[in-house]
């Protein structure tokens, strides 16, 4: 089990234990954390699941790839820390991981 | 395309697969639908969200992609000349008597149909809006999410926001009319067609429109009047001036007027029974992601089931009186005439 927390832009936080080789964005919808559409159901072709990474955290979930690149263009107020949630797995090594949700997913 | 009205014997509500085999289903009992769906092509959800991701429990098709399932299924209803009519949403929809329901789409059409089968899925795929305060108060007379006519936007200064195929589209459609052109994306990479993007360099070089990188941060302009945006970059901020903005950040999907349509919807579900998957309202079924019943199961096989019970139902209002006889395709010679079989 690893410790994700999720906080809501109005600065709400949801701290869920989860399993491993979940995605980030399953973690989210499976424990009702509100403010992850996920319209695609993580096939990342939607761009509703858009979270910002806390700094710290940036290096350890990695790089984005070409096509969750491509699909960010299709959220809103994206930053350096931007991620589509549904392309990050959960593994030990994100125990305590922090990520910001938008206002909207729009 | 608008002004008549189109008569016809059944109205599918949304073309995704469960719309599509509708179309099948009706027309072995002689049916005949036209089709109206918001999206520019067929296919609902496996078109737009999914269309490369194979799907592994369509059954006796053990790995199809939403687009391949979506095209075979085009092939299947192709038999019974169904009429497609793309980029249109369903806004109205009136019982005037039995059998006789009206429907409306915002593109100006009007059907008149004896049964209409909703499956609009998880509703109508509707622009993104951007989340930024106020922009509500500019909707429709600066900034559009869609161009309907374009001699709307003659003379205008426009500010086109993304990089996909839609507004790379209509940076190149716009601007021979356009006052003066700005497109601004996030980034120098595009994901649109590589033609589409070298048409707008081409269009940049001889100095017609202007390329900024950075995303818009506000809206500057009051009483319904834009003057311009502020944004914002690597470099900092900075505002640009305009008239008309049209962002392009894709479709999500919305429940849609089919609230509006009293089918006592319960959470944002239709709900219908087991044997007719037929709504509140004699004459109006629905079918796939949209109803709800016990034991529902929102996939794409179950919508082909409620496809063919639909139909049965269908054939008696359109028919009454009518015997219907149960066939089998593999053997029917009537069956097989109507699908074109030789
Ligand atoms: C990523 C992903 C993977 C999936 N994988 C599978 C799978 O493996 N197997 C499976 O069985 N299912 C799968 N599904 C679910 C499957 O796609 C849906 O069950 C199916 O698309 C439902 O079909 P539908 O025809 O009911 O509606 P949709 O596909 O949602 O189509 C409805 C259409 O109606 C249109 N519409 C709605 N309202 C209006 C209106 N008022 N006027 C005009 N048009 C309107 C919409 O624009 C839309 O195009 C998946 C879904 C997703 C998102
Ligand atoms: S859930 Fe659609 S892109 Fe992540």
């Amino acid at each position: 089990m690893t410790k994700i927390t999720f906080v809501e832009h109005n600065g709400k936080e949801h701290t869920v234990d989860v399993e491993n080789d979940m995605t980030l964005m399953e973690a989210a919808v499976k424990n009702m954390v509100p403010g992850i559409d996920a319209d695609c159901g993580g096939a990342c072709a939607c761009a509703t699941c858009h979270v910002y990474v806390e700094p710290d955290w940036v290096e350890k979930t990695g790089d984005r790839e070409e096509t969750e690149e491509d699909m960010l263009d299709f959220a809103f107020d994206v930053q350096e820390n931007s991620r589509l949630s549904c392309q990050i797995k959960i593994s030990e090594a994100l125990d305590g991981l922090v990520v910001k949700l938008p206002e909207k997913q729009f | 395309m608008s002004g008549d009205v189109i008569t016809t014997d059944a109205v599918i509500i949304g073309g995704g697969p469960c719309g599509l085999f509708a179309i099948f289903e009706l027309g072995l009992l002689d049916i005949k639908c036209h089709v109206v769906d918001i999206l520019d092509k067929p296919g609902g959800q496996c078109a737009e969200l999914y269309p490369e991701k194979p799907i592994y429990d369509i059954p006796a098709l053990p790995e199809v992609s939403g687009q391949e399932l979506t095209d075979r299924l085009m092939e299947q209803a192709s038999p019974f000349d169904p009429q497609y009519h793309y980029s249109q949403m369903v806004t109205e929809l009136i019982k005037h008597g039995d059998n006789d329901f009206e429907l409306k789409t915002d593109g100006g059409m009007t059907f008149r149909a004896k049964v209409v089968v909703i499956a609009a899925g998880g509703g109508s795929f509707m622009p993104k809006k951007p989340p930024m305060p106020g922009i509500a108060d500019f909707e429709d007379t600066s900034v559009f999410y869609s161009v309907r006519e374009m001699e709307k936007f003659r003379g205008k200064d426009i500010l086109i926001v993304g990089g996909g195929d839609s507004a790379l589209d209509w940076v190149n459609n716009l601007q021979p009319i356009a006052k003066s052109m700005t497109l601004l994306h996030r980034r120098p990479e595009f994901r649109a067609a590589p033609d589409s993007v070298n048409k707008m360099r081409a269009i940049e070089d001889a100095g017609k429109m202007k390329f900024q990188l950075g995303q818009v941060t506000e809206l500057l302009g009051d009483n319904g009047q834009l003057t311009g945006i502020k944004g914002k970059n690597k470099e900092g901020e900075f505002e640009l001036a305009c008239d008309t903005m049209l962002p392009f950040f894709g479709l999500t999907m919305k429940l849609g007027p089919v609230a509006d349509w009293g089918l006592n919807l319960e959470e944002n579900l239709i709900p219908v029974d087991t044997e007719k998957f037929e709504t509140s309202v004699p004459g109006i079924f629905a079918i796939g992601d949209i109803n709800n019943y016990p034991g529902k199961l929102k996939l794409i096989l179950s919508g082909f089931h409620e496809a063919a019970l639909m139909a049965q139902q269908a054939f008696r209002y359109i028919n009454p009186g009518e015997r219907l006889r149960f066939q089998y395709t593999t053997s029917s010679s009537s069956l097989q005439k109507k699908l074109g079989v030789k």
